[in-house]
């Protein structure tokens, strides 16, 4: 009678198996986060589908425009500039965290001691050494936090001094870096502080449950300040990271917006009424190392440079609707008007190409060309490399590895030429320049030059007047792209994703960023 | 039997020590770190979270410390999800995973233990030839085919089930045949091995002479003679099929610990990775001392001592 324990065993796991919880269904707007946020604490996370939560469920002095992302009234309802740009005033409104204790100008202040505390070991510490001795503190160089510019004069009263005039400091409090944190939640619960049933925020929604790997899901805070504004009353996060998987949950009805397309079906999505894309805030272009041979020559840099057909590549390669460029700023920029990039020209190329010494390409050094593993570098780094064995007549050997191989060989200088890409952290051609500075640790191509670090140290601090200032960096950018080209930029990134047609209040913008409070859906 | 049991759990600690230490080694020498990233940490920022993690003590006393947290139970803090541990975030996956399996092995031996009875009865015949090409099919196509086919088909072609996620029965129905299909063609290729070796022997046809039904002689007689290559196989793989499936679970995006296993290690998230690796170790070698004791009590020739 042997064989009854198996049948025993296989009735069992059936049962096991089909043992399973229902959820309900109701009205809500779900969203495919393309991955499990890190954390949801805003003084540890770094990344954009973290901000997708965290903006939605706390709030900072400011907040940003549904359309053009400038600064809104949030936490602060107003504020003064001194004269010399340097010292800020905010007046917070009355308002209140989920638990009912009312938010000061000491959330604020405990938030930031707490991000620079080297202790804590912050990895955005430096969205605060724009706050004068911001940065030392978190160097430890001070230890009196008394002395970093920010201070609260009373309950309602917060004045920041910053260590230069900086343009976009607005932009910066509207940051999850800079919310405030509710320091008797951390106190009480130490790291599961942001856990559900812990949490306390201050947003326009506050967290339910959190499942990893599985489902967040917010909804409407019906104490914040704004809260007549919110319509949605519940919101899921998936994050589902497969990008087939969630192309499909989007054209199934399971989620509402998804941000993301796979490559491979770009084609069939921009057939499809629900399919947007818009420009983003993000270069897409090629490192070259200039400490190494053959491209420590400005020459050969533009040669390669010259000799690649941005439009056929965007066109016909990455097929999204993304923006061929050769500047590294992105176009758009309030106030800013650009430099023109070196474009595709196949004679002048092959001409500098000879004067670096290889005519047509002969005797050109064996040449590598670095990227990590991913559909979208792999088809552009090689559509790259024909274009310049056919223009330029030279071999380029593609080197695949995978992500922090690549990081490390990058940091390194372990390379040639390697792919890149660079999301801005703010609407302000300065995210974009100030990485290239001397030994800037995002420069990672060991060029350096001194007319471009001293433009930029003065359009950082020096320079008051805003029109001055852009040009300043517009003469950087010149160097930078044009001049000396130890980069090679490419397009600029779109935004491709899927939106449902029952969502409205929803702009495309180039942060990809969409208040979840403007938000509604149409039956 | 109680002393075996207690010498093979023994004998648990030493394997576990010498792969535990391999596993950390091996893991310091991949280049990059945990904390590499596109947009690079200044410099002071990345040595205050080395050093929040003891990342920046020599490696032998990192070591040493690892050896004496893992002792006492505890994995570590994760680098990638900082707001939890490592214990945390198996203790959430794991039943995940564990149900998943259940339901794959459920299918795998529902479909591959049938099928290969009856080519084992049938040896030879049109029923053998299909159900054993079936089985051939099923272990050469890759589970990364077999899933997003199985979604355009019952969920974006019928819409019986959803596409991917968690959470009810329904989310359940694909994976587990995606996961199932592979390991059933394996069973049905065992079995019907198994069943051909023990159908011709002596007492097959006494318990035929004696009268009994073909039912009862295949089911009460044959079987458990003919499934002890399938348990065999079914201690390591059910600890693979339980411990989670990494393509499965991301193909379906399912919470359980399977994606962990390659995506730690690509993170360089050393905590998680080493985390994953004592798991799936203990869970190994307990599933082969279960399947030890198993044979056991199904083969009379074979004696624990």
């Amino acid at each position: 009678m042997r064989w009854k324990p198996t049948l025993a065993v296989l009735v069992v796991l059936g049962v096991a198996c089909i043992a399973s919880s229902l959820a309900a269904q109701e009205q809500v707007f779900r969203i495919n986060n393309m991955v499990e946020p890190e954390s949801l604490d805003p003084g540890v996370v770094t990344g954009v589908p973290e901000h997708r939560i965290i903006s939605n469920l706390f709030e900072g002095l400011t907040t940003t425009d549904l359309k053009d992302l400038s600064p809104r009234p949030g936490m602060a309802a107003s504020w003064a500039v001194s004269k010399d740009g340097l010292v800020y005033t905010f007046k917070l409104r009355e308002a209140r965290w989920t638990d009912g204790k009312p938010v000061t100008t000491h959330d604020f202040v405990y938030a930031w001691e707490r991000v620079l505390n080297p202790k804590m070991g912050a990895k955005y510490a430096q969205q605060l050494f724009y706050v004068k001795n911001g940065e030392d503190y978190n160097k430890g160089r001070i230890t009196d936090f008394s002395q970093v510019g920010v201070k609260a004069l009373d309950d309602r009263t917060l004045q920041v001094t910053l260590r230069c005039p900086t343009a976009y400091f607005l932009d910066l409090t509207s940051f999850y870096t800079l919310y405030p944190v509710p320091r008797w939640a951390i106190e009480a619960h130490g790291k599961d502080w942001v856990k559900p049933g812990k949490i306390v925020s201050n947003g326009p929604f506050r967290l339910v449950s959190w499942t990893p790997q599985r489902e967040l899901v917010l909804e409407k805070n019906p104490r914040h300040w704004d809260a007549t504004r919110v319509k949605l009353q519940r919101v899921v996060f998936f994050p589902t990271d497969d990008v087939n998987t969630t192309f499909k949950q989007f054209l199934a009805g399971e989620t509402d917006w998804v941000p993301q397309v796979p490559t491979s079906q770009i084609d069939a999505a921009r057939n499809r009424p629900e399919s947007y894309v818009a420009p983003y805030l993000g270069t897409y272009y090629f490192r070259f190392n200039v400490t190494k041979p053959p491209t420590n020559d400005v020459r050969t840099r533009k040669a390669l440079s010259m000799a690649v057909d941005r439009e056929s590549l965007t066109k016909f390669v990455t097929k999204a609707g993304e923006i061929p460029t050769g500047t590294f700023v992105p176009a758009g920029m309030r106030g800013y008007e650009g430099v023109r990039g070196i474009g595709f020209d196949v004679a002048a190329a092959k001409k500098l190409l000879a004067e670096a010494g290889y005519p047509d390409g002969k005797g050109f050094p064996k040449l590598e060309l670095l990227y990590n593993t991913n559909e979208l570098h792999r088809v552009i780094t090689q559509a790259v490399q024909q274009m310049w064995k056919d223009h330029l007549g030279i071999q380029v050997d593609l080197v695949n590895v995978e992500w922090k191989v690549y990081l490390s060989r990058q940091s390194s200088l372990d390379y040639q030429v390697s792919r890149a890409g660079w999301i801005g952290d703010y609407v302000d051609p300065n995210t974009f320049l100030d990485m290239w500075i001397t030994g800037g640790g995002n420069n990672q191509t060991g060029w350096s030059n001194k007319r471009y670090d001293d433009l930029i140290a003065r359009a950082a601090c020096k320079i008051v007047n805003a029109k001055d200032r852009m040009r300043a960096l517009q003469e950087a950018e010149q160097i930078l792209v044009v001049e000396e080209a130890p980069i090679m930029p490419l397009f600029t990134y779109v935004n491709k994703g899927m939106l449902s047609r029952r969502v409205k209040g929803w702009s495309p913008n180039i942060l990809d960023q969409h208040p979840l409070k403007y938000i509604s859906l149409e039956r | 039997m109680l002393g075996y049991i207690l010498r093979r759990l023994a004998g648990f600690l030493p394997v576990l020590f010498v792969i535990v230490s391999l596993s950390f080694f091996m893991m310091r020498l991949a280049p990059g770190g945990p904390f590499d990233q596109e947009r690079a940490l200044p410099e002071q920022v990345r040595a205050n979270i080395e050093a929040r993690y003891h990342l920046d003590e020599p490696l032998w006393r990192q070591y040493l410390r690892y050896l004496g947290e893992v002792a006492q139970g505890d994995l570590g803090p994760s680098f990638r999800y900082p707001d939890r541990s490592v214990n945390e975030l198996l203790g959430l996956g794991f039943p995940v995973s564990l149900t998943l399996g259940l339901c794959a092995l459920a299918v795998a031996l529902a479909l591959g233990g049938t099928a290969g009875i009856l080519a084992g009865l049938r040896r030879n015949s049109f029923l053998d030839y299909l159900t054993m090409s079936f089985a051939l099919g099923g272990v050469s196509v890759p589970n990364f085919v077999l899933g997003p086919i199985l979604m355009l088909v019952f969920a974006l072609g019928l819409h019986w089930l959803p596409v991917a996620g968690w959470g009810t029965w329904r989310h359940i129905v694909l994976p587990s045949v995606t996961l199932g299909t592979f390991y059933a063609a394996y069973v049905a290729r065992l079995t019907r091995a198994g069943m051909l070796e023990v159908i011709g022997q002596d007492f097959i046809r006494t318990a035929r002479a004696k009268g009994l039904r073909e039912a009862a002689v295949v089911l009460r007689h044959a079987l458990p003679g003919a499934i002890l290559p399938v348990i065999t196989y079914l201690g390591p793989a059910s600890a693979a099929i339980l411990t989670g499936s990494v393509v499965v679970e991301t193909i379906f995006s399912i919470p359980g610990i399977g994606r962990y296993f390659v995506g730690s290690a690509l993170n360089r998230d050393y905590t998680m990775v080493l985390g994953t690796v004592v798991f799936y170790s203990v869970f190994l070698l307990f599933f082969n001392l279960i399947v030890d004791i198993l044979y056991a009590y199904l083969d009379p020739r074979v004696q624990v001592r």
